[in-house]
């Protein structure tokens, strides 16, 4: 390692704890009173200002909502709709690709015109099919991402299935294998990587995702991390900004629990995703 | 390579499992994007409150949309964000991405770190730093939204902060995808490092930089979240007609909140949506087409240089 390296690894840990800064404030405003987040929110958490935990006692019932509600609620609604969406769309790619019927082709062309539509276009008409069919509760809502989610999903498994040969298929079925234990024996676990990559977008997107929840659920009943957050930015007058602080710090530490786990997965997903486009 | 079942049994066998393998999707496709999706091109021609009450305007609603001042200012406030947010983004991440490419101590710690913002959604980003902004703003005297130039360079910072770590890790690996060796004959040859910039690594990382180049434009193009939260296009300035126009209001944020102005707008609100969806299908088309013609012509190139 030469000179010229280190200054390098100073460089980018001077940079790196600069660019954390926004992330670092919060956390430590979280810790202050009020009076003190009021008063300046560059100033360091003194012993006369330090709020201990109080300010995450009072936002676990924060906006008249329990916390712990709003996230188990995101945490079903992004596991559950991610896992279903991993599931059904390999298997719809393994039979768009395998079986390349006409069918096949035109619904993968739709899917493709549906990556080009921006959420705002149908906004209005989902919410309103949406509890036309039911699908406004937390527990259904994974129907409305696995059908809006289907199409980058599908997208992506159909790239790989088609740089899988059909030939080791073909053999485990010669051997007397029927299709469903083919797709699940063999080929499911061929496609780990791009289950992965599809996973952690599709984690990332739902777990953030505000707009989709917020027209589809009902708010009064069911808040999602991201509605319950504008939800306290928009109730100015009384404005907790600690109990807020303490909300925001909360929902960030699963973010950055997966992130420690999976950079390397993450890190993959992103040029995957970025290289079919 | 043979990538589709060509045993006509075993097609068949696998055919008959449609109901398991494409149903299910395809159900949930057809209610959650295709039924909306005919609804609301029907819906930009309508006067509604709700999709059950429509009556037929014909082009009214597109008439509306485009003598609507607020419209032609949250299509420019677009245009002029994406522009600028492509720079922000792109130049920086390009250059992290440039100096983290090579090996040292700490080197896959700083790769992913700053990815973190990226992690985080936009509205709790827009709440982190309107914040932020209000407290640096407060040494002056002044606030974030007390400003339309504000809120929008605060917009760009924000979304240069959460982006760049994600263009940056793109750039990594199309660094690492140009070839070593030319690298080492620029090296003996004695290229300076500038000339290696530009004569080699950027002509080999071309397709790099088209894919960040047109991530970040439908991303900003599309961005709703972050606007939301960090001003939700305050301020709010009154129009001679008595309208209320918000200053710092991009094309998404302004199809949802002219919805939410009272029901007669609801048709406005969906017409603007078709012709937004109308751009952001017109970005898409272009990206489509230009790959499709590098690969037809990297085809052609190909079988010319088979042929001689």
């Amino acid at each position: 390692m030469n000179k010229k390296h280190t200054g390098r690894t100073v460089f980018f840990a001077v940079l790196f704890v600069v660019w954390l800064i926004p992330v670092i404030i919060a956390l430590l405003n979280s810790f202050k009173t009020n009076d003190a987040i009021n008063s300046g929110i560059f100033s360091l958490p003194t012993s006369r200002t330090f709020a201990g935990l109080e300010n995450y006692r009072r936002a676990l019932t924060f906006g008249n909502y329990p916390f712990l509600r709003s996230f188990l609620y995101s945490l079903f609604i992004s596991i559950t709709s991610t896992a279903m969406i991993l599931l059904c769309c390999s298997m719809t790619a393994w039979y768009i690709v395998r079986v390349n019927s006409r069918f096949s082709r035109i619904y993968y062309a739709f899917c493709l015109f549906s990556l080009a539509v921006p959420f705002q276009m149908v906004m209005f008409t989902l919410s309103s099919d949406a509890s036309r069919f039911g699908l406004d509760t937390p527990f259904t809502i994974p129907l409305v991402y696995l059908g809006y989610g289907a199409g980058m999903s599908i997208f992506m498994f159909t790239g790989f299935v088609r740089s899988v040969p059909y030939d080791i298929e073909e053999a485990a079925i010669i051997d007397g294998c029927g299709p469903i234990r083919t797709f699940f024996l063999v080929v499911f676990p061929m496609l780990r990587p791009v289950v992965v990559s599809v996973g952690i977008l599709q984690l990332m997107w739902i777990w953030n995702d505000y707009l989709l929840p917020y027209l589809v659920l009902d708010m009064t009943e069911y808040r999602t991390i991201p509605i319950h957050v504008q939800y306290l930015k928009g109730s100015y007058g009384s404005v907790d900004l600690g109990a807020s602080l303490a909300v925001i710090v909360m929902s960030l530490l699963p973010i950055m629990i997966v992130y420690m786990f999976c950079q390397k997965h993450i890190v993959k997903g992103i040029t995957a995703g970025a290289v079919k486009g | 390579m043979q990538t589709q079942i060509t045993n006509s049994g075993v097609r068949r066998s696998v055919k008959r499992l449609f109901p398991l393998f494409v149903l299910p999707t395809l159900i949930c496709f057809l209610m959650s994007f295709v039924l909306p999706f005919v609804q609301a091109v029907r819906l930009s021609f309508c006067d509604f409150n709700i999709p059950g009450d429509a009556v037929w305007t014909g082009l009214q609603n597109y008439k509306n949309v485009f003598s609507d001042s607020g419209f032609w200012h949250a299509f420019l406030m677009t245009m002029l964000f994406t522009l600028v947010s492509l720079i922000a983004i792109n130049v920086p991440a390009f250059f992290l991405g440039y100096l983290l490419k090579e090996i040292f101590r700490g080197v896959t710690v700083f790769r992913t770190s700053f990815f973190i913002p990226n992690l985080i959604g936009g509205v709790v980003l827009g709440y982190i730093w309107s914040m932020l902004f209000d407290g640096i703003l407060s040494f002056f005297g002044k606030y974030l939204t007390e400003n339309a130039s504000f809120g929008f360079w605060g917009l760009v910072i924000m979304v240069a902060w959460q982006q760049i770590g994600y263009m940056m890790i793109i750039y990594i690996a199309g660094f690492q995808s140009v070839p070593e060796e030319m690298l080492e004959a620029a090296d003996m040859d004695g290229a300076t490092g500038g000339q290696k910039l530009f004569r080699i690594i950027l002509p080999n990382m071309l397709s790099s930089v088209f894919v960040c180049t047109f991530l970040t434009l439908t991303n900003c193009f599309k961005l709703f979240d972050q606007n939301l939260a960090l001003t939700g296009g305050a301020p709010i300035r009154t129009l001679a007609n008595g309208m209320q126009m918000k200053t710092t209001e991009m094309l998404a944020l302004n199809i949802y909140s002219t919805y939410n102005i009272n029901r007669y707008w609801h048709g406005t609100a969906q017409a603007k949506a078709v012709v937004f969806f109308l751009l952001v299908g017109t970005i898409a088309g272009l990206q489509l087409w230009l790959t499709r013609d590098k690969d037809a012509s990297a085809k052609k190139s190909k079988k010319g240089a088979e042929e001689t």
